[in-house]
């Protein structure tokens, strides 16, 4: 039984090969193509450089409990923490788990609305950033009645 | 060129919140045509919001955003007759920026 770092370690070294076999990258991605191509929460982590998250009560998402629609699912993010840096959207069971990424500065608030995917029923996060680091979590089960990922 | 945004930005208090629909493909990469090949992946990958010129938030996104995205936030100290102006990349290298004025 491998233990969690071996996974992980494992993991990134598999993207690593892949990434060098040249076989996904059909597009030059200025932004953080690792975190987007993450499989799990832990992977989202490590590529944007950010400790594991810790749950918080200041950090919110809002969702629907039950979406129709796995294509269009309103999602929403927020945090009344100071210092905030990256608000990121995430959905557990989609292929690749990095929904979205809000780049926070002073001149607004630490709250944005977006709509998202989703392939099935999946418990959704949102994830603060802060400015030294550290990294807080809310999630929240989101169940889909029809998938919106594939065709 | 894409078709343009629809902007709308609201004052509310000293703030204006800033709702905003773009028209994109968003295409997951996921999908597959009808002849069975994988539909490559193109969606919009940055984002970028102005108020009266000077940058205030910049997002990152991924292919599992929804087709014809939406997006809401939040402008600090926005008053009416203020610009807010938002602009995005594809991965393709698409770009399209449009502006809104505060109500």
């Amino acid at each position: 039984m491998p233990t969690r770092r071996e996974t992980l370690k494992r993991s990134a070294l598999v993207a690593g090969l892949l990434a060098a076999t040249g076989l996904f990258p059909q597009y030059a991605f200025a932004f953080n193509k690792a975190a987007f191509e993450a499989k799990n929460l832990a992977d989202v982590m490590k590529a944007l450089g950010a400790s594991a998250p810790t749950e918080s009560k200041e950090v919110a998402i809002g969702g629907p409990d039950i979406a129709e629609n796995g294509a269009v699912v309103p999602l929403t993010t927020s945090t009344t923490l100071a210092g905030v840096k990256h608000l990121l959207i995430l959905v557990e069971k989609n292929p690749s788990v990095l929904v979205a990424q809000f780049n926070v500065t002073d001149a607004v608030d630490a709250n944005f609305a977006t709509r998202s995917k989703m392939g099935q029923s999946s418990d959704v996060y949102a994830v603060a950033i802060m400015a030294d680091g550290k990294s807080f979590f809310a999630k929240k089960e989101v169940k889909v009645t029809l998938g919106g990922c594939g065709g | 060129m894409a078709d343009p945004m629809r902007i709308r930005a609201q004052v509310a208090g000293d703030k204006a919140t800033v709702r905003v629909l773009m028209a994109h493909e968003m295409e997951s990469g996921q999908r597959k045509d009808s002849a069975g090949n994988l539909v490559p992946a193109w969606f919009i990958s940055e984002i970028t919001a102005t108020h009266n010129g000077k940058a205030v938030m910049t997002a990152e996104w991924g292919p599992a955003v929804s087709k014809n995205p939406f997006l809401q936030f939040t402008v600090k100290g926005a008053k009416a007759g203020d610009k807010i102006g938002v602009s995005w990349k594809d991965n393709k290298g698409d770009t399209r920026t449009d502006e809104a004025t505060v109500s």
